[in-house]
């Protein structure tokens, strides 16, 4: 990505990704279990009513739920929504029906996909649906593929019990999640951006309290008022406080160990965090004077390698760690 | 600043602590779903104060942020499991210091006598969450951190140290007492039978100048308390800890002037909860202490910020023994968040041993006639605190 002329504010495509593991329980491990041996389990409510899908605790009562029974493979939906265009990791790939649908024998609705290939006007509230089950199942939702039209008659099929017990019972799915963001850092951090650019780095100065904030967030947190005028700070500055770190980072590609520190630039109000270079690890100190070393391309610098300076002396930086 | 919330003052209904509940902390329950875990520690808590369901009138839950489970806004499918359909339920948010937060806001509902009993409930499933991942997204154009949440606070430690003049070994001897502690709360993670002081000395250091034992565990838990008024503290089966101050105080993670060290927004908090319980030498009038101390030399560290210590002398203090379960101020007596931590409960945690302790039910870890502790929590980039003092008698006036 490179820096956009200054006045333009950056933004850039986030996207957060990560697959989630989840614990059943009793109750969630038979009903997936049973979805993967093409068995519809739902649970026995304080008030008669049987739930699907089935929950572990009383909506009503908050009592502890335990009795499954065993409800049909066929429904009626009860309301529906068109989805013209499926995003990735729904259930089906070309325009479908979202449906809630109350299986036979059940008092609640489930939610899934109806396949509808003729369109909307092929759906309607009360419509006959059963379900498609995916051809291979591992004891997920997804072990229902759909749910697709069927012309049987509303059926007074009745929930029958069922132990709930399978062989081989599966204990936990993991859940992918997904979320895409566009981000911008804002007019503040795009001129500092810029200006690191052409390896300068400017802070900005709060009018009511004259710290320089690096990097600049567009306001002093402190005062509460906006601060626009621009500082060149740097580029040498002290090690406030630092730590070595022994243990690889994930995602880091830096051998360890290696110093990682708090560096008060020159004439900043505060310090921002880099690494510590060209000295062996074990002599960086409190109060080393650095200077940044840049790499072809980097958006910041590298690290930070000392200048050969005398230390700074603690009083002079004690406010900065 | 806001005004600040004022518990145990004049006007204000007294608060009464009468259940407390919490799972036994492990790495992974893998045998429950989240509505289970939360259940487990409900159901305790209800049974400590013998009451059902429909006794509660609300229910405050708190969590770290969603991203480390991955589950939007989970205090919408817990409804069923905390017995909250048809009752105000309501998630509190700041971070580590949550479980903190969500028991004074559960506190302040019935203080102001908008709800009578209250069950507030804090937990984390760490297992089923990354809390590195959900604490440092990588932010396009943002330099990354280039160390783990030890890093972070590593060079604090390290400003301490150099203010203080502090030994290397305080971290230690914290972590070598808790550790200790914890094999006294059967409900404690971490049970290190044979730990000593040179296991915690000798093991790996990761963030220098903090060692591997001198960090916190990894725990799945959840922790819950019923909240009520005076006339449901007159008929609860056992001995009600009471509420005699609560605050809550939040300042930038960075900002020019920040003293990580010792923030403005600990102390702060801390002088608001000692002026509402009329503490004026708390090291003298507090019998017991739960600090959240995630990394052992937070304890020296908050020693200080609490006013415990005089400024530079909170790790002489750790150093005499003074905070030793049969010192003179036990700190962490229940093993503290060293030894158990499912981060959004970890500050309830606190809280609940406090009170757990003024109400003499702590058990092995008990300090014995304790009257007044103090829970502390904080979170964040030490950006978020929430304490509270509980008494054995009700406030007066």
């Amino acid at each position: 990505m490179n820096a956009a002329p200054s006045h333009k504010v950056l933004s850039a495509p986030l996207v957060v990704e990560f697959p989630f593991t989840r614990s059943l329980g009793p109750v969630q491990s038979a009903f997936l279990t049973g979805l993967r041996e093409r068995t519809v389990l739902g649970v026995k409510a304080s008030d008669g009513r049987t739930l699907v899908p089935p929950t572990e605790y009383d909506p009503v009562t908050a009592e502890e739920l335990r009795d499954l029974v065993e409800v049909g493979r066929t429904g009626t939906v009860t309301t529906w929504s068109w989805n013209d265009r499926p995003r990735r990791g729904q259930p089906l790939r070309h325009p479908f029906a979202w449906v809630l649908v109350r299986l036979d024998g059940a008092d609640t609705a489930l939610l899934h996909a109806l396949d509808a290939p003729e369109g909307p006007q092929a759906v309607n509230t009360g419509m006959r649906v059963r379900i498609r089950w995916a051809e291979h199942r591992s004891g997920a939702i997804t072990d229902i593929a759909c749910f697709e039209p069927d012309d049987s008659v509303p059926s007074t099929h009745r929930a029958q019990p069922h132990p709930g017990e399978f062989a081989d019972p599966v204990t936990g799915i993991v859940a992918e999640a997904r979320l895409d963001y566009t981000y911008t850092p804002g007019r503040a951090q795009t001129r500092y951006l810029d200006a690191l650019t052409t390896r300068r780095t400017l802070g900005e100065r709060c009018p009511r309290c004259h710290k320089v904030y690096v990097p600049p967030r567009g306001a002093c947190p402190t005062c509460g008022v906006p601060t626009g005028e621009q500082v060149e700070v740097g580029p040498r500055g002290t090690v406030t406080t630092f730590c070595v770190v022994n243990i690889k980072a994930k995602g880091l590609d830096i051998e360890v160990p290696y110093v990682y520190a708090h560096i008060a630039l020159d004439g900043a109000g505060l310090a921002l965090h880099g690494r510590i270079a060209g000295i062996p690890y074990d002599q960086v100190r409190m109060g080393l004077r650095v200077e940044p070393v840049w790499t072809e391309g980097g958006r910041y610098p590298d690290h930070y390698r000392p200048t050969g300076e005398p230390d700074a002396d603690y009083e002079t930086y004690k406010e900065l760690l | 600043m806001s005004t600040p919330t004022s518990l145990g003052g004049s006007g204000k209904e007294p608060v009464g602590v009468v259940g407390i509940g919490q799972t036994k902390h492990v790495s992974a329950r893998r045998d429950v779903s989240m509505a289970g875990l939360v259940r487990e520690a409900a159901v305790r808590a209800l049974a400590d104060a013998e009451l059902g369901w429909a006794d509660i009138d609300a229910v405050v839950i708190g969590k770290a942020p969603d991203f480390f489970e991955g589950v939007m806004m989970p205090e919408l499918y817990l409804a069923d499991a905390l017995g909250a359909v048809g009752k105000p339920m309501l998630r509190v948010h700041t971070a580590g210091s949550v479980g903190g937060s969500t028991a004074l806001v559960a506190a302040n509902l019935v203080a102001a006598r908008v709800h009578r009993t209250v069950l507030t409930l804090a937990f984390e499933k760490q297992s089923e969450s990354n809390a590195m991942w959900g604490l440092s997204l990588p932010v396009p154009f943002q330099q990354p951190l280039l160390a783990g949440a030890g890093g972070f606070f590593a060079p604090h430690v390290r400003a301490y140290m150099h203010r203080t003049s502090a030994p290397d070994h305080i971290g230690a001897l914290v972590a070598y007492k808790d550790r200790r502690n914890a094999l006294k709360n059967p409900y404690a993670h971490l049970h290190e039978e044979d730990i000593t002081l040179e296991k915690v000395r000798s093991s790996p250091m990761l963030w220098d100048p903090i060692r591997y034992s001198e960090t916190c565990p990894s725990s799945d838990g959840a922790c819950a308390m019923v909240l009520t008024d005076r006339a449901g503290a007159a008929h609860a089966p056992r001995p009600a800890a009471w509420v005699h101050g609560g605050a809550m105080r939040s300042e930038p993670t960075l900002f020019a002037g920040k003293d990580a060290v010792s923030p403005r927004a600990g102390r702060d908090c801390a002088a608001d909860v000692y002026r509402q319980a009329g503490i004026g030498e708390p090291r003298r009038e507090i019998d017991a202490v739960e600090m959240y101390v995630p990394f052992s030399w937070y304890e020296p560290m908050w020693l200080e910020n609490l006013g415990f210590a005089k400024e530079g002398e909170g790790w002489k203090m750790t150093e005499s023994g003074a905070t030793e379960l049969d010192g003179e101020l036990p700190v962490n007596p229940s093993g503290g968040v060293l030894s158990t931590n499912p981060i959004g409960a970890s500050g309830m945690l606190r809280f609940a041993e406090a009170a757990l302790q003024v109400r003499g039910a702590a058990g092995a870890h008990q300090v014995p006639g304790a009257r007044r502790a103090l829970g502390h929590a904080y979170g964040g980039g030490s950006q978020f605190f929430a304490m509270w003092l509980v008494a054995d008698e009700p406030p007066t006036g």
